[in-house]
């Protein structure tokens, strides 16, 4: 039986091999699931059989998606189409990603679609369809929706009650994404007049204080993740929504709700405008078959497939012609997600609006999170912005660099040939090096390509300045940067010297527990006349065996501020619970906790190795001379551990200190960055913050210095333990 | 010795419980989302699931995607073949490296040891980038192979210095003694020094194994085809920043976890001799 299904799999995959070489099927990416995603399939399906060019889909983690098509498609290893919104779209195409929409007609779909698509007067991408942002009401509970943020003012005490889980209203009210209708309800503005974003304005302190009061009042819950807006909606507790069209088809069937319009802000009388995103297929520049690309890319966006994929996908379309058709005409849905989208913001497409989303985050969770005021937030976002927005470093002359390069490799070499002849001939001191190099050379070339080569191309890119499409030369200017802590005190977090201060606490933290939890289980688990010993011992390093992103994802939901075990735990105890990622010390202590699960049962395994290697006689001799337990232990049992747990804390404090998946998947940073560690921190800034490898590299430079320092001491430890040791 | 008291005894064993309960409480938890029939997280203190189904696992094993392609059967596949190439070069590497840098002089032996050590302090995310456009050159892209050869030498560096560190304790002895009685260079090395070094190759191989099975950044950033991603890189799509499903998410995790905790329970009795008996020493 398992023979037979070893060899289905085996026939799975050939056959898998052999349709790739035969044809050569156009590449499609999406991020779509569920519905959208079997529209889109089907779509596809039909522009096969009107063609006869098959299509290949792929469907990519969203949170992937970005950084996957900017390395793929310059690597000509990307689709030939794909489907994004448009506002990425001028990042896009300052990386030379897109080829512009050569079969499109204006006329066909929406003008303000077209011109969300449009960079200096070019048009990239088909417009498919809009997305935007409206209330969903539970009619059962809401029979009228409400016109006025008064309304739903009024309306919300009736429909709360927060100790039993039910609210009158929720939102993913930590996404900026979510919290723009706000914002512009309260007459705020995003960009000024120069087109540079402004954070510190009223709209924004009102705009904030208004969710803030929701949130105090508790009309709707803390700390809400989509999967919690789609839980509580589905389940009758939650009276109202904001959501996107996306939502109707996460909607249980037992919930009878209707679409409808933001509310209007009474104190401004202006409607909650939300962003108009619209969603396009791009055709890639990198694409060998532009003409059919542009062919698939424009039928997708049309005709019968915006029928299939507004009846089946849900999606509302951004192509004139499909509201003339009956079923578009009489889907409710469509038509007030339509309705709604008239308030709607054409979200800019600018590189700018891209840099916008963090500071934006981390003013929302500060005021949601407590700890800020509303009329504070909008500095804290200005910084963060300016931070972030750094200005492009003034081009270095690569010359003296190159002569500081020559110069050394000539200093070595007059070093090398200088140095006294050698009384031996080489052969004779080094007899077997033919048969090392042999056993060596595999190895070597690998490492040489893989590890080697990337390292230098890694040190060296700090060097250099990285806008999207072409790198520059600017010497130490990113060093600089970092280390001048530029923008930032350097005792506030996303300051270099903080991060490094976290980064070094953390690391000493965990190696402290790491060792004193192993040691101390590896101290009971010696003796061998233990009952259960294998059975303990095999109970006890199922932590290392999990996957470190596993563990991470595990405990994150553990700490859930609502649903985790860990306040379960402590309201079983009769304690309040605590939301753990918004005050810097509980989110320090929740990263600690889960990297400690994780990291001791590898010092449990080197200690109990260890211990078993220590004569009995010594402790015999002891116990006769009188020694008490504790004299023994100091006396025998420390110095004899040392040499075997002296390389595994050395090994364990550089993985601590690189521990990126912990920091990552459980903290993210939070609050506001504040728990972020180097590596983190570096990433954030090659991958998060508009490609800047550059300074991510720079960044990285300085980690390795650092542990190349932390290196040079402990082997200065190691040598000192071995001298003692004898 | 003295045999201790029946108390003592006692206390260690309520000790140890205690603490394998600690130990074993999140495991616990993700095995009740793994089985309890909704999606989403509950606020129990209970690790046991109050209702069970099977259906979280028949969606992740047994699941079509939208194109009806049983995608999970290649992807185990594409992970035991990845994991299991990656082992099988890694270990070949990086056992005749580290046999010669522990038996043959040779100009630059110790610089080089302390290179490889040296490279793995810079952050490995941040060699994403070049190691992309390097796979690239070579037409890698997308490919198992090119994914197995990252993997085996990003591993090799930890791999060759406990070797190395376990071969430096083995008595020469018997290599000369083997000599002695006519072996060439290679069969000492393969009859006498490999045998040996059973408990350290065992724990080197299990390394080489982990890496490459639970690794997923790099496999998601170099690898396009569904059809052949590795295990977790699947298990992402039911973790998403917008989306979460519990259910799967654990089921998927249980899967994945599974092999590894059966290799170590495999290898417990090694582990300790292997990774401390040259251990990592210097």
């Amino acid at each position: 039986m398992r023979g037979l299904l070893a060899l289905a799999l085996l026939a799975t995959a050939w056959s898998a091999q052999a349709a790739g070489d035969e044809s050569a099927p156009l590449k499609l990416w999406h991020a779509y699931r569920g519905g959208e995603e079997t529209a889109l399939l089907q779509v596809s399906e039909q522009f096969t059989a009107k063609t006869g060019v098959k299509v290949e889909l792929l469907a990519v983690p969203y949170d992937a998606y970005g950084a996957k098509l900017t390395n793929a498609i310059p690597h000509g290893a990307g689709p030939d189409v794909f489907i994004f919104n448009h506002e990425r779209l001028r990042n896009f195409h300052a990386q030379h990603l897109l080829a512009p929409a050569t079969t499109l007609a204006r006329g066909d779909y929406f003008a303000n679609a077209v011109e969300a698509l449009e960079v200096d007067g070019q048009v990239y991408g088909y417009p498919m369809s809009l997305k935007s942002l409206a209330l969903y009401v539970n009619t059962k509970l809401v029979p009228n929706p409400p016109a006025t943020t008064a309304d739903l003012l009024a309306m919300l005490p009736a429909l709360t009650d927060a100790d039993a889980g039910r609210f009158g209203f929720a939102y993913e009210s930590g996404d900026f994404y979510f919290h723009a209708p706000f914002l512009f309800g309260f007459g705020g503005e995003l960009f000024n007049a120069a087109g540079r974003a402004t954070f510190d304005t009223e709209g924004m302190a009102k705009s904030l204080a208004f969710v803030k009061k929701l949130q105090d009042d508790r009309f709707m819950p803390q700390e809400v993740s989509g999967a919690l807006v789609k839980s509580l909606f589905n389940d009758g507790r939650a009276a109202m929504v904001i959501s996107g069209p996306w939502f109707a088809g996460e909607v249980a069937p037992s919930v009878d709700y209707r679409v409808v319009a933001l509310p209007v802000v009474s104190e401004t009388g202006i409607p909650m405008r939300p962003f108009l995103g619209v969603e396009a297929a791009f055709v890639s520049a990198q694409s060998q078959r532009k003409e059919q690309a542009q062919a698939l890319a424009r039928f997708l966006s049309l005709g019968e497939a915006s029928l299939v994929r507004t009846t089946v996908g849900r999606q509302i379309p951004a192509d004139v012609a499909a509201y003339e058709l009956q079923a578009v005409k009489e889907d409710v849905l469509i038509s007030s997600f339509r309705e709604a989208a008239r308030n709607a913001t054409p979200m800019p497409n600018t590189v700018e609006m891209l840099k916008v989303w963090e500071p934006m985050k981390l003013a929302l969770r500060a005021v949601l999170q407590g700890g800020t005021e509303p009329q504070d937030a909008g500095a804290l976002a200005d910084r963060r912005y300016r931070a972030l927005h750094r200005e492009r470093p003034p081009d270095a002359s690569p010359l003296p660099w190159l002569g500081l390069v020559g110069a050394m490799a000539l200093g070595g070499t007059v070093w090398v040939m200088r140095r006294p002849a050698p009384t031996l001939p080489f052969k004779r001191r080094y007899p077997d090096v033919a048969q090392a190099a042999a056993y060596l050379a595999p190895a070597t070339a690998g490492i040489l390509v893989l590890v080697f080569v990337p390292f230098v191309i890694g040190l060296s890119l700090s060097l250099f300045h990285y806008e999207p499409g072409e790198y520059s030369f600017v010497g130490l200017a990113n060093f600089i940067d970092i280390l001048a802590s530029r923008g930032y005190r350097i005792t506030e977090p996303l300051s270099f010297y903080f991060t490094l201060a976290v980064t070094l606490v953390w690391a000493l933290v965990n190696v402290v527990l790491h060792v004193s939890i192993g040691l101390f289980l590896a101290m009971l688990l010696k003796d061998p006349l233990l009952k259960l010993r294998g059975f303990y011992r095999v109970l006890l390093i199922i932590p290392w065996a999990v996957p470190n992103y596993i563990t991470a994802l595990m405990w994150k939901g553990m700490f859930h501020r609502q649903f985790g075990a860990i306040n379960g735990l402590l309201v079983a105890l009769g304690l309040e619970p605590v939301s753990w990622f918004t005050k810097f010390s509980t989110a320090f202590a929740a990263n600690v906790a889960t990297n400690t699960w994780l990291g001791f049962p590898f010092m449990m395994v080197v200690a109990l190795g260890a211990l078993q290697s220590i004569p009995q006689e010594l402790y015999e001799a002891a116990e006769v001379d009188g020694a008490s337990k504790w004299t023994q232990f100091r006396r025998i049992t420390l110095p004899l551990l040392r040499p075997a747990m002296l390389p595994a804390v050395i090994l364990g404090s550089v993985w601590t200190f690189n521990m990126f998946n912990i920091i990552y998947l459980v903290s993210g940073g939070e609050p506001g960055g504040g728990t972020d560690i180097l590596v983190s921190e570096a990433f954030r800034w090659a991958f998060q913050r508009n490609q800047q490898y550059g300074f991510a590299a720079a960044y990285s430079v300085l980690i390795f210095v650092v542990l190349l320092a932390w290196s040079s001491f402990t082997k200065r430890l190691m040598r000192a333990s071995s001298e003692v040791m004898g | 010795m003295n045999r201790p008291s029946k108390l003592k005894m006692a206390a260690i064993h309520a000790g140890l419980m205690l603490l394998c309960m600690a130990t074993l409480y999140p495991v616990l938890w993700v095995v009740k989302m793994a089985l309890s029939p909704t999606d989403s997280l509950t606020l129990t203190v209970n690790p046991f699931p109050e209702a069970i189904t099977l259906e979280h696992f028949r969606e992740v094993v047994l699941g079509t995607d939208s194109a009806g392609r049983w995608l999970f059967g290649r992807q185990l596949l594409a992970s035991l073949v990845v994991s299991g190439a990656t082992t099988v070069v890694g270990l070949a590497l990086a056992v005749s490296a580290a046999y010669a840098l522990s038996r043959f002089r040779f100009p630059g032996k110790e610089g080089g040891m302390q290179t490889l050590l040296i490279t793995q302090m810079f952050p490995a995310t941040l060699m994403l980038v070049p190691i992309y456009s390097i796979l690239q050159k070579l037409h890698l892209l997308d490919s198992l192979t090119g994914l197995v050869l990252v993997y085996a030498t990003t591993a090799l560096p930890f791999c060759i210095w406990n070797l190395k560190g376990y071969f430096d304790t083995l008595p020469r002895e018997l290599e000369e003694a083997a000599v002695m009685d006519g072996a060439s260079p290679t069969q000492v090395f393969i009859r006498v020094v490999l045998p040996l070094a059973r408990p350290a190759l065992a724990v080197t191989a299990l390394f080489s194994f982990m890496t490459a099975w639970n690794e997923f950044i790099l496999a998601a950033t170099l690898l396009n085809d569904p059809t052949r991603f590795t295990l977790p890189v699947a298990l992402q799509r039911y973790v998403g920043e917008y989306k979460v499903e519990w259910g799967k998410f654990a089921a998927g995790a249980l899967v994945i976890s599974a092999p590894v905790m059966a290799l170590f329970f495999a290898l417990q009795k090694h582990l300790v001799g292997g990774l401390t008996a040259g251990g990592v020493k210097g």
